[in-house]
């Protein structure tokens, strides 16, 4: 007893030092998992209050872009108000035939933190809890998907980016229904890698891509990208396609968040048919 | 709370500050950031308790990697970094070295800059290593961590020398 008292005494230091190791690899394992919430993320009180700060001095390098960005969605969505069959009158009353506007409730959100140089991504946004804000909600702006919310606390929250290798978001080919999965290879910001595309897709270069609509995260037809270039393999039946995206992930302020209004239901839903089975 | 303690603190919160603020958000060619931070983890001084100094380490880390969304690189960089600091130390002053700690930064000795440049570039290769931590990008890790500790090194210096004391 007394020499294992002596050992702990004497080589306390290296103890210390051994268990805070294990701590701290075991949050770095912890994160490169996949699939999996953070411990420790920027949604807290004290770094959401600093870069909510820091944002609202550097955002003014940016408003010239942003309002011409949000000028021209205005315009976009003047044109499809101005040119649509289905609107009864002059107000927003929309047709019930439009089942968009029946399944997704959109919020607006801003960017305080953007990043984009790693290999897992990850924004913090201001709005949390306190605005609604839910685990895995999708964020898009204008130009199309950003990523997926990952964690939130009462007035921030974390957004699992595009650019990030765990990223998995299904999509399309536009116009057509041969789906595959985004990924990142954490090698350029303005390009992301579409999977599992099969071979008999008629493809061309500039052909846009739009996420699938088959998860309950994002509706269908939200703009992603442009093929850029395909990859065939001898040994896979699938295409490999660089996509370039829409956005400049490098600078992106506003967006939006998008709620299914009844993931509930559908959760629920497959929860009792994996447990029937 | 003696002048030690207080200047470590100021250290501690200015260093942390402007490292969140201003140092992450330079990224020279897409890749090179500079992390001046572990300035803190250098100057400590020597006799105290190691066991605060490991702490303070992990604690240090922790903030940092919840700013960055980053898990736990900074954590494990910054906590090896204190562990081996005297080992590094005695490498580089020799075994008078907490003799030569007392002015460590009042001139540009050859023995500072083996300091810095050997604590930079255990701290870097762990703290890159560990984010990336995919052996398909080895070469880049390779490039970023030479290239991320030479800006961090060049900092350091300019830093030393802005709060280096005024000669007599």
């Amino acid at each position: 007893m007394q020499q294992i008292i002596y050992f702990i005494t004497k080589n306390s230091t290296k103890l210390l030092f051994l268990l805070l190791l294990v701590v701290s690899l075991y949050l770095t394992v912890q994160t490169h998992s996949y699939h999996q919430s953070q411990m420790l993320h920027s949604a807290n009180f004290v770094s959401g209050t600093i870069y909510e700060k820091t944002n609202s001095i550097t955002e003014y390098l940016h408003l010239k872009d942003e309002n011409n960005r949000l000028a021209e969605e205005n315009a976009k969505m003047k044109q499809i108000l101005y040119n649509s069959q289905l609107i009864i009158d002059s107000t927003f009353a929309v047709n019930p035939e439009i089942r968009f506007a029946q399944d997704y409730k959109l919020f607006q959100a801003k960017i305080i933190k953007n990043s984009f140089y790693k290999k897992d991504n990850y924004l913090t946004i201001k709005g949390g809890l306190a605005n609604g804000v839910k685990k895995d909600m999708g964020v898009i702006n204008s130009k199309g998907v950003i990523g997926i919310v990952e964690n939130v606390s009462k007035n921030y929250a974390t957004v699992q980016s595009l650019l990030n290798t765990q990223t998995k978001i299904s999509a399309k080919v536009s116009n057509t229904n041969h789906f595959g999965t985004i990924t990142w290879d954490g090698k350029n910001a303005g390009y992301v890698q579409l999977m599992d595309i099969p071979k008999l897709a008629a493809l061309r270069k500039g052909d846009s891509i739009v996420t699938g609509g088959i998860s309950t995260i994002f509706p269908e037809n939200v703009p992603v990208g442009l093929v850029d270039k395909v990859f065939t393999s001898k040994n896979s039946n699938f295409y490999t396609i660089s996509v370039r995206l829409f956005n400049d992930m490098t600078n992106i302020s506003s967006i939006y968040l998008i709620e299914h209004v009844h993931i509930k239901e559908i959760t629920e839903l497959e929860e009792q048919t994996v447990s029937d089975e | 709370m003696n002048n030690t303690t207080i200047l470590n603190t100021f250290r501690f919160i200015v260093l942390v500050f402007f490292q969140v603020t201003v140092f992450n958000n330079i990224h020279f060619f897409g890749f090179v950031t500079p992390y001046p931070y572990i300035l803190f983890i250098l100057l400590y001084p020597l006799n105290t308790n190691r066991h605060l100094f490991l702490i303070l380490s992990f604690v240090l880390g922790l903030i940092l990697d919840i700013f960055n969304n980053s898990g736990g690189v900074h954590t494990t960089a910054c906590i090896t970094l204190a562990f081996f600091r005297e080992n590094l130390l005695k490498m580089s002053f020799g075994y008078s070295y907490e003799f030569h700690m007392m002015r460590i930064t009042d001139k540009l000795s050859s023995e500072l800059v083996t300091y810095v440049v050997t604590s930079v570039l255990i701290h870097h290769t762990i703290l890159i290593g560990l984010e990336v931590f995919n052996l398909n990008f080895i070469l880049e890790i390779l490039l970023r961590i030479v290239t991320s500790s030479a800006f961090t090194i060049i900092l350091l210096f300019l830093i030393i020398g802005l709060i280096k004391s005024p000669r007599k």
